[in-house]
């Protein structure tokens, strides 16, 4: 191929993208606490540390169970939104839609400051609380402004688990536009005679969503579900504002910057991170493929 | 065969907001009978047929199916199947799991069910294909596992809205008799939707042709073409030369054609005196070439427009004295050239071929 200013251009432009990453696991394995070159020798200390460090186990826990929840939530509000969208006539469609894709070009500070205010006005009105008994126990669930659910005996308690809902319906908000962008595609390829067919061949509405309309959106479910699980782990600005002192791997992250000596280790689950985040989108592109080949339809290029 | 008509509509209306797409339409449908819905695009056929389906609800009037009233009815609750224009084949699923869709919730054994996809499958001669994935299939193939799909329901009424409208030309002529035989093989009720008049001719044992939301004329094939209702149905299906005409009770007189003394069936339902239209097929007229014994009504002219067809020609001719042309189609047979434009020539008619439209 000839080397044309083109393909220069592009070049470069990869080593502006890639090599700030790529620096990330060189420094990981660097056995020195300072972030220069030359390099030292080679290490897995960085690695070891994290695995002894509790507060980060803390904060990833935190921020996997927040992901998990907004890909869950967003997706689900992003199913139903497409499916009235491409199916339905209603009036104010356009500006209804217009409004939830709105947080696609708000500025996040703006978002993040908003919810705070919500949550302060909320704030006085908290807990909320109820609860009921069945036998010995005692169930109870709560607003705190995390959501809380409590299982107790009259000696102890036996069963305990928050989310923290003010970050999930936070980035809920954030991820709502991309869940829909994507299920919308999905379901604007449907023919909308599948859906007929399977009602007229005997089946129920509610079978022939689970039967026909469901198994062809699938691949776009799962787009939806990882970049929401991807958005929801990386945001930093909302978590910040919203995390009480619970916080999530990015605001945990941030903390220990002002600690120097910290740095390789950050550096260390940056490597982690980074690798998990390739691993789950070749995994995710595998199966948007697969479905792709199985309802026969061509290659429209992915993630990958 | 029972007594009540398998499918009855009653000035059935329908509305789309404002828009009025179905106009009082009212029609019975006997059972094992072939019938089309024909007309030109956006006067409803669609609507009516799934209307019949129970995809769409009416406004007002009536569809019985089988002497019980179907409003109301879900799809899934009509002894109705459907094959969609665009086949609607699952793409998720294999040929056979597309055909065994409908049984998914009978009460039949997995052996029985296995078996009735196989006859099913062997019955539009897709006995090999049924592990196939649907989506690999080719148009025809999509067209019959489609049917295949509809019918293992042993549906009362297959409703099919142009079904080979998306198929190539020999392969749908291939099809249109398939289909025939199909039908009368099976013994179920067709309701056929299609806007190729050729089609509907071919295949139906009645057809209502459709304008704007109405049905203007429901008959056989033959009495639709020998006999049409009105001008518009005339000229939709196939060709009509019209000409001006005056009528006193059955007398009728065509310009440039003369005098005729007409059957009760040439004339239009409602007494007509005075200015009306006479309509005559190319068919039924002919030129006499040179030597051609004259026959009782001639007339000499000249032609203006010769158009080759290999096995017919058409001549647009113009009678002395008129000042329009009339079409007429001529069979090419051996020793009969084709006439040449600027000719002169004599056309003949048959006064028993006329049809009297009112003006
Ligand atoms: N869901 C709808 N909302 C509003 N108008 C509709 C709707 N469906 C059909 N129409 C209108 O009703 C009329 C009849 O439509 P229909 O689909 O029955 O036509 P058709 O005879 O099947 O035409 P074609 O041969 O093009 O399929 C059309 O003018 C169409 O625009
Ligand atoms: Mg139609």
């Amino acid at each position: 191929m000839k080397r044309s200013p083109l393909a220069l251009f592009a070049g470069l432009y990869l080593i502006f993208l890639y090599a700030p990453i790529i620096l990330l696991p060189l420094f990981a394995f660097n056995d020195g606490t300072i972030i220069a070159f030359p390099l030292r020798g080679f290490t897995l200390g960085w690695f070891a540390d994290l695995a002894n460090t509790p507060a980060l186990h803390e904060a990833t826990l935190n921020s996997l169970i927040i992901a998990c929840s907004v890909a869950v939530l967003a997706t689900c509000l992003g199913l139903f939104a497409a499916r009235a969208v491409t199916r339905y006539k209603f009036p104010l469609k356009g500006g209804i839609l217009g409004f939830i894709m709105l947080p696609l070009v708000l500025p996040e500070v703006i978002v993040a400051i908003s919810l705070l205010v919500v949550l302060m006005l909320l704030l006085p009105d908290l807990p909320i609380e109820t609860g009921f008994q069945i036998g010995e126990y005692v169930i109870v669930l709560s607003v705190t402004p995390d959501l809380v659910l409590e299982v107790s005996n009259f000696h102890r308690t036996v069963f305990s688990f928050a989310l923290p809902l003010p970050i999930i319906l936070g980035h809920t908000l954030l991820c709502l536009p991309f869940s829909i962008a994507i299920l919308q595609g999905s379901f604007q390829g449907l023919d909308q005679s599948l859906e007929e067919a399977a009602l007229d061949l005997g089946e129920t509405r509610a079978g022939a969503f689970r039967l026909v309309i469901l198994p062809l959106v699938t691949p776009g479910i799962i787009a939806s579900l990882l970049i929401c699980f991807i958005i929801s782990l990386d945001e930093f600005i909302i978590a910040f504002f919203l995390s009480g002192n619970e916080p999530t791997l990015p605001v945990y992250l941030w903390g220990q910057l002002r600690f120097p000596a910290r740095l390789p280790v950050v550096m260390a689950l940056g490597t982690i991170l980074v690798t998990l985040s390739i691993v789950l989108l070749i995994v995710a592109d595998i199966f948007r493929r697969r479905g792709l080949r199985r309802t026969g339809q061509s290659e429209t290029g992915g993630f990958l | 065969m029972s007594s009540t008509p398998l499918i009855q509509m009653q000035d059935v209306h329908k509305y789309y907001g404002a828009y009025h797409a179905l106009r009082g339409i009212t029609a019975e449908i006997a059972e094992g009978e072939f019938f089309s819905l024909l007309g030109p695009s956006g006067c409803g056929k669609t609507t009516l047929l799934r209307a019949i389906a129970g995809f769409e609800e009416i406004s007002s009037g009536a569809i019985l199916l089988n002497g019980a009233d179907m409003a109301g009815v879900p799809p899934n609750r009509r002894p109705t199947n459907m094959v969609f224009q665009s086949y609607a084949i699952f793409p998720h699923l294999s040929v056979e799991q597309n055909v065994g869709f409908g049984l998914r919730r009978s009460a039949l054994s997995v052996g029985e069910k296995t078996r009735a996809i196989g006859e099913a499958l062997e019955m539009v001669g897709l006995g090999h294909l049924g592990g196939r994935a649907a989506h690999a299939l080719s148009g025809g193939q999509r067209q019959r596992v489609a049917l295949a799909r509809a019918l293992i329901l042993k549906p009362k009424v297959l409703l099919l809205d142009e079904p080979l409208s998306a198929l190539d030309r020999k392969m749908r002529e291939d099809m249109q008799v398939e289909l025939m035989k199909l039908q009368r093989e099976v013994g179920i009720t067709f309701v056929l939707v299609t806007h190729d008049q050729e089609e509907a001719l071919v295949m139906s044992d009645r057809i209502a042709v459709m304008f704007e939301g109405e049905i203007a004329q429901l008959a056989d094939p033959e009495v639709l073409y020998r006999r049409p209702a009105t001008k518009r149905v005339a000229d939709f299906i196939g060709v009509m030369n019209f000409l001006p005409a005056t009528a006193s009770g059955r007398s009728v007189e065509a310009a440039g054609l003369g005098v005729a003394d007409l059957a009760a069936d040439q004339m239009p339902a409602g007494p007509v005196t005075g200015a009306c239209t006479v309509g005559l097929r190319p068919e039924t007229l002919s030129i006499l070439h040179d030597g051609e014994a004259s026959k009782a009504r001639e007339a000499s002219a000249q032609i203006e427009e010769v158009v080759y067809y290999g096995d017919m020609t058409y001549y647009d001719v113009r009678l002395d004295g008129m000042d329009t042309t009339m079409r007429i189609s001529m069979r090419n047979m051996v020793g009969r050239d084709v006439l040449d434009v600027g000719a002169r020539t004599r056309v003949a008619w048959d006064p028993r071929a006329m049809v009297v439209f009112p003006d």
